[in-house]
């Protein structure tokens, strides 16, 4: 199975993200899914989906739950197998493991999976409350522990053992909204300077307002066959090479340490296995920026950097588009935005987008192996995909 | 044996914070001290444990300072929140309280503070323990 591609992807489709007002989340989905089947006239979506996986973290947005033959319904999919899966912002990306293992399985040729999120209709304190949900109750919301309050814990450490600082973490954040500059469905499509950053309110020190990735509305879907069957319906196909998935202890303070997620790392190993690549054949990945420190952590637990040495790549340029490893070339959650649920099939979308030539002013070069890093809560699950362009040997 | 025991549940934990008490418990089979407690251990699956007192001394080992808070906390922000290495390496989170927000450092000693508030409150409404530095 070493290097052999798992899945293919023949479509992809992504609404816009943003404040989508007077929009349900089903009317989201729907319009991501257009753009799927658009982008694939040979596929007949009633006939040819077999089944379909939704990401979808929190039924209090909308007072809805049962999310899988919701979407199925509003994307003209009626009477197909339908099933949400639930990681919190790991949610599609859980949901793209499950149909891959459903098209392995060969009970399915054909699977839609995505994700959606409708969050802007909320209140930032009621935001707040509710992606805390994704971290222990009885021990750290129930003290007063926010998620970006995790995660600022996670940068104090960083800060405190590798003598990262507070402004290499604002060059993750200035470099994201460059790249969202270039994505015209990005939620915030302007450059911030490195300033802003800094002297932007505390959320929960040491992490700024910008430190802080978007509340956003959006959805995001790929169309998966078997690998032999792609070419049914494209001749440029993404191949999923390699996939990996990890949990980890609900509460951050049970685990080892504060500076890097186990579960990433695990999930990374299985992933980079399965699919014969190493760190440095990656040409552009998505990881999970849900904090700038999230980004630094990421480097070093994806092998793009040593441990420590996170801050520093961040700042050398060297993951912005035409660096040597460009990360986050959509905008990523900071700077395209993050509707949770939508989130990791819309780092495959963007991969998808580069590894097909398709991703206009911010195309990476010859990008031929991408990569995408999911992370649910504060790291009880990830999720890492490695892809290949039909091009690559 | 089995009607008399306290259930190793992490509403039993709270009870005994409630009457000042820092409690973990330990697996009889292989040792393990788990905090939270828990009904099956996570290393030998044991289910026989026994309940043992915790250091209540401890290093601040990471911390931040919440200024967005959610709507049950908004009232005390800013406040610091922390996560605690007791003397015998088991982690705690909680808050930092006695201490001024700007002379928090990693790595100074706390110990725990089990509160004045806590037993008027009812369960299921959960008493809270904090942190403070010693005296």
């Amino acid at each position: 199975m070493k290097g052999k591609p798992l899945v293919s992807i023949v479509s992809a489709g992504l609404s816009r993200f943003g404040k989508l007002e007077g929009l349900y989340a089903r009317e989201i989905f729907a319009e991501a899914a257009k753009e799927a089947f658009d982008r694939c006239p040979n596929l007949d979506p009633k006939k040819d989906i077999q089944a379909l996986f939704v990401g979808h973290m929190g039924e209090s947005y909308e007072h809805q739950g049962h999310t899988g033959a919701t979407v199925a319904d509003w994307s003209g999919l009626l009477h197909v197998a339908a099933t949400r899966t639930e990681a919190a912002c790991a949610s599609s990306g859980a949901a793209l493991r499950a149909a891959i293992h459903a098209v392995l399985s060969g009970l399915c040729d054909v699977v839609m999976v995505g994700g959606v999120e409708k969050m802007t209709h909320r209140t930032t304190p009621e935001v707040t409350e509710y992606l805390a949900m994704a971290s222990d109750f009885p021990f750290e919301q129930w003290h007063g522990i926010t998620f970006p309050g995790l995660f600022a814990l996670m940068a104090t450490a960083h800060m405190s053992i590798y003598g990262t600082t507070e402004q290499q973490l604002a060059t993750v954040a200035v470099k994201n909204h460059y790249h969202g500059s270039l994505n015209p469905k990005a939620h915030m499509q302007k450059e911030i300077a490195l300033e802003t950053v800094l002297s932007s309110r505390i959320i929960a020190w040491p992490l700024k307002l910008y430190d802080c990735s978007l509340i956003t509305d959006g959805a995001s879907c790929l169309i998966l066959t078997k690998p032999d069957v792609a070419k049914k319906y494209t001749d440029m196909p993404v191949h999923i090479i390699g996939s990996g998935q990890a949990s980890d202890t609900i509460g951050i303070y049970e685990r080892e340490n504060f500076t890097s997620l186990r579960a990433a790392k695990l999930a990374a190993k299985e992933a980079y296995e399965m699919a014969d690549v190493k760190p440095q054949d990656i040409d552009v990945a998505e990881v999970h920026d849900c904090f700038t420190i999230a980004e630094i952590i990421a480097y070093e637990d994806l092998g793009f950097c040593k441990p420590g040495e996170g801050g520093r790549l961040a700042e050398s340029g060297e993951t912005k588009i035409g660096g040597k490893i460009p990360v986050n070339t959509s905008g990523g959650l900071k700077a395209k935005g993050h509707p949770v649920g939508a989130t990791g099939t819309a780092q495959a979308y963007e991969i998808y987008l580069q590894l097909t030539g398709q991703a206009d002013r911010r195309q990476v070069k010859d990008a031929e192996v991408g990569l995408t890093h999911n992370v649910g809560g504060s790291g009880a699950t990830a999720v890492v995909h490695i892809y290949r362009g039909v091009e690559a040997k | 044996m089995s009607g008399q025991a306290s259930p190793f549940t992490i509403e039993q934990f709270y009870k005994h914070i409630l009457q000042g008490k820092l409690m973990g418990c330990k697996c009889k089979k292989c040792g393990k001290i788990h905090l939270p407690p828990r009904p099956l251990c996570d290393r030998c699956y044991s289910k026989d444990f026994e309940w043992v007192e915790l250091p209540q001394n401890g290093r601040l080992l990471t911390y931040t300072v919440i200024c967005v808070a959610p709507k049950q906390f908004q009232e005390m922000a800013p406040y610091a929140v922390g996560i605690v290495e007791l003397e015998n390496g088991i982690k705690i989170p909680g808050m930092i309280r006695g201490v001024a927000i700007e002379q928090i450092r990693v790595g100074m000693p706390l110990t725990i503070d089990f509160g004045t508030c806590v037993a008027t409150q009812e369960w299921p409404q959960w008493p809270r323990y904090y942190f403070k530095p010693p005296a």
